[in-house]
């Protein structure tokens, strides 16, 4: 009853029901977390990553989360002032790496209007931007920019310092030690702390996740983001 | 029917150096050009013709002939500028206009002369426009450029020879006037052939084997046996479309109704060809003679009215249309085969086919410029090389991406120098400093070893090693050179996710 009731409401406010289209992406565990039990496409997500290290551990979940949407067909765009993403490297988290198309912006306020005008086209499967300053009525744009083409969003935000966005959730990502079987020497599977900082009408949590043979493995949940580096949870 | 116009400027060079100074045209004039170690006249003026002047003659004869002859130095190349010159300003008759040098024009007015009210109207007004700005013109129409030059150059009364009568207007007319070599003029007049009609109807294999293929081929280009290869000086472009205002445009509303409706034109036309627009460009000729001018470039042929219009858009408000624009051009260099497509097929999958990221990708790359990349795998070890620019959305990998090797998802532009303690050789360092921060290594992976390819370039090889360190974040570091050389550094190169 109340769980009908709750899905009611969700798709009033606007929510795909679960298995509609290209959402039936599966996170195991980190489900529970979304409303209606499903990953929000059609949305801007945000992932915070100042750090370079950051950085490359946020573009492996990214690209792992991406590989999901695009499957076979889709196509997506990355954004960014300067291409650091390796094209060779993708191949791992599942991306077929000439699928994805890479636009060099020559300025920051060009790449904020070069993501707008990608997400306004049903084309793309998803579109990756990386930018490093993001005000809220331009992350409201984008909102409802996607919400015309169905295209799924990630804003991969380099700021240091936090602002509030419109954006349906934000996450960050930061690189695990890695775990090899039997204590080989080594460096193992890649794995993450993924921690979902804010979902709108979901709930937030951390998790530890490992990218195994081209999908997540969630190796431990815990229920409340550390609130220590969260300076925003009240803005939101 | 084929319609052409030679205009012959009987004196260009001396008309053109007296339209300065009009006095010139009344008194004997020539220009001279040194030629062997003398003095020779390059032209006379119709002053100087009478007196017994002419071309080729040298100066102190014509000196001799006449003592004061006004004299002035030839100047070929601008003589030759102001023919093309005059050729632009012929543009106003018809669009195709070809030089015929050294001091003629040919211009084809196939379907042009009706705007002019018949072709002797046609004719006159152009003679008369020409005569008030100062040359001496004979104009004469007919069937072939040949036969237009041969009447424009050697009949009494040069003018429109009417549709089908050019072999008529031939006949009394001397051989020169097929523009032949001067040799085959002369044994033409040795032979008393000094009249078209005289030789016209002889058997070819005669004409031929007493005055050469080159002869026949002039006599079949004046007669239209045979096609004269001229080449105009703007060349039309097969798809173009012309939008002429009455009043002179000023809005910006104005100049996007014109691009619109332009637009509109071309694509019906090519769409029932089954064509797209590669390149575009749109023109506006302003009332004071300049043109101002912008253009597009699509990744795929298309010919949609809207997404076009969207690329032209971006750009539209750089063009200046000062006193007002009061013709509208649009052309299309560049049209490949557009076959129609069932485009609703595509909505669900979409994929690199799909029409609309054709458009996506022309959208972006015409405001910032040919900055979008898509990637090919290559096989080569060396990371840099290991893939190469796409050339086109829809090329397809030669070859698979490499899974077997572990590659950073996020690679330095440049590698980046660190500092290393790294005791054993060819072990993975103990820690390392980057940025002013130590990195302590708790698990690595390595060496990898790369060579340089040594046909592409000489260079020391690399060793890789993957590492992780204490705080969980993985590295891809490499040693370049051997360890044992006591020249080799440490670098950075990219981060694993």
């Amino acid at each position: 009853m109340l769980a009908q009731l709750q899905s009611d409401i969700l798709r009033l406010q606007g929510f795909k029901p679960a298995g509609s289209g290209l959402g039936a992406l599966s996170l195991g565990a980190i489900d529970a977390a979304f409303p209606n039990r499903t990953f929000p496409t059609g949305a801007v997500h945000e992932v915070v990553s100042p750090a370079s290290e950051d950085l490359a551990a946020a573009s492996g979940f990214l690209t792992g989360l991406m590989a999901g949407l695009m499957r076979s067909k889709g196509v997506a765009v990355w954004i960014s002032t300067r291409r650091t993403v390796f094209p060779p490297a993708l191949k791992a988290f599942g991306i077929k790496p000439d699928r994805l198309l890479f636009v060099e912006v020559p300025r920051e306020r060009d790449a904020l209007w070069a993501m707008e005008e990608a997400l306004k086209s049903p084309a793309l499967t998803a579109v990756v931007g990386e930018l490093r300053d993001i005000s809220f009525t331009a992350s409201r744009r984008l909102q409802l920019a996607v919400e015309q083409s169905q295209v799924t969003g990630f804003i991969i935000n380099r700021a240091a310092k936090l602002t509030t966005t419109a954006c349906v959730s934000r996450w960050r990502i930061t690189s695990l030690p890695s775990e090899t079987p039997d204590a080989l020497p080594g460096i193992g599977l890649p794995q993450w702390r993924v921690e979902l900082l804010r979902i709108r009408n979901g709930r937030p949590g951390v998790w530890q996740v490992q990218w195994q043979k081209n999908r997540f493995v969630v190796a431990a949940h815990n229920e409340q983001p550390t609130t220590n580096h969260e300076p925003l949870s009240q803005a939101g | 029917m084929a319609r052409f116009v030679s205009i012959w400027f009987r004196y260009l060079a001396t008309d053109w150096f007296s339209l300065p100074h009009p006095e010139y045209k009344k008194i004997p004039f020539v220009l001279r050009q040194p030629s062997h170690g003398r003095l020779i006249i390059s032209a006379a003026n119709a002053a100087a013709v009478r007196s017994g002047i002419s071309c080729g003659m040298a100066l102190a004869d014509a000196r001799a002939l006449l003592p004061d002859l006004h004299v002035l130095d030839d100047e070929p190349d601008k003589i030759q500028r102001v023919l093309y010159k005059l050729a632009e300003w012929c543009m106003r008759f018809t669009p195709w206009v070809a030089l015929d040098p050294p001091d003629g024009l040919f211009l084809d007015a196939t379907g042009c002369a009706h705007l002019w009210g018949g072709e002797e109207k046609y004719v006159q007004e152009m003679t008369n426009k020409l005569t008030a700005r100062g040359y001496t013109v004979r104009v004469a129409m007919a069937d072939t450029p040949g036969a237009a030059w041969a009447v424009a150059h050697y009949a009494k009364n040069p003018g429109v020879v009417p549709a089908g009568h050019h072999i008529e207007a031939l006949l009394p007319l001397p051989p020169e006037a097929l523009r032949l070599e001067p040799q085959v003029v002369e044994r033409l007049h040795k032979l008393g052939l000094h009249h078209i009609k005289q030789f016209i109807h002889l058997p070819r294999a005669a004409l031929r084997k007493r005055f050469g293929v080159g002869f026949l081929q002039q006599l079949d280009k004046a007669v239209g046996q045979e096609r004269e290869p001229l080449q105009p000086i703007q060349p039309v472009e097969p798809y173009h479309e012309r939008l002429p205002c009455l009043e002179p445009i000023v809005t910006a509303t104005g100049i996007e109704i014109a691009l619109k409706q332009l637009l509109e034109m071309l694509c019906l036309r090519l769409q029932q060809e089954q064509k797209g627009v590669r390149a575009a460009v749109f023109k506006g000729h302003r009332v004071d003679g300049k043109v101002e001018q912008i253009s597009i470039a699509t990744s795929r042929a298309s010919h949609q009215v809207s997404h076009l219009f969207k690329l032209f858009e971006i750009r539209l408000a750089t063009i200046e249309p000062a006193l007002g624009i009061e013709l509208f051009v649009l052309e299309a260099p560049k049209v490949e085969p557009h076959l129609p497509q069932q485009e609703k097929m595509w909505e669900a999958g979409g994929g690199l086919d799909d029409v609309r990221l054709a458009e996506l990708v022309d959208r972006l790359s015409n405001k910032i410029g040919e900055r979008i990349y898509r990637y090919l795998p290559e096989e080569h070890h060396w990371p840099e090389r290991s893939f190469r620019e796409a050339t086109s959305l829809q090329e397809e990998a030669m070859t698979e991406w490499r899974t077997d090797v572990h590659r950073p998802l996020h690679v330095l532009p440049v590698p980046e120098r660190i500092e290393v303690t790294a005791p054993i050789p060819d072990y993975p360092p103990l820690l390392f400093r980057h940025k002013g921060r130590v990195h302590t290594i708790v698990k690595a992976d390595g060496p990898e070893r790369i060579e340089q390819e040594w046909w592409r370039q000489q260079g020391q090889h690399r060793d890789y090693y993957r590492v992780e360190d204490d705080e969980g974040n993985r590295y891809w570091l490499f040693r370049l050179g051997h360890y044992h050389d006591q020249t080799f550094q440490w670098f950075l190169h990219g981060y694993f996710s």
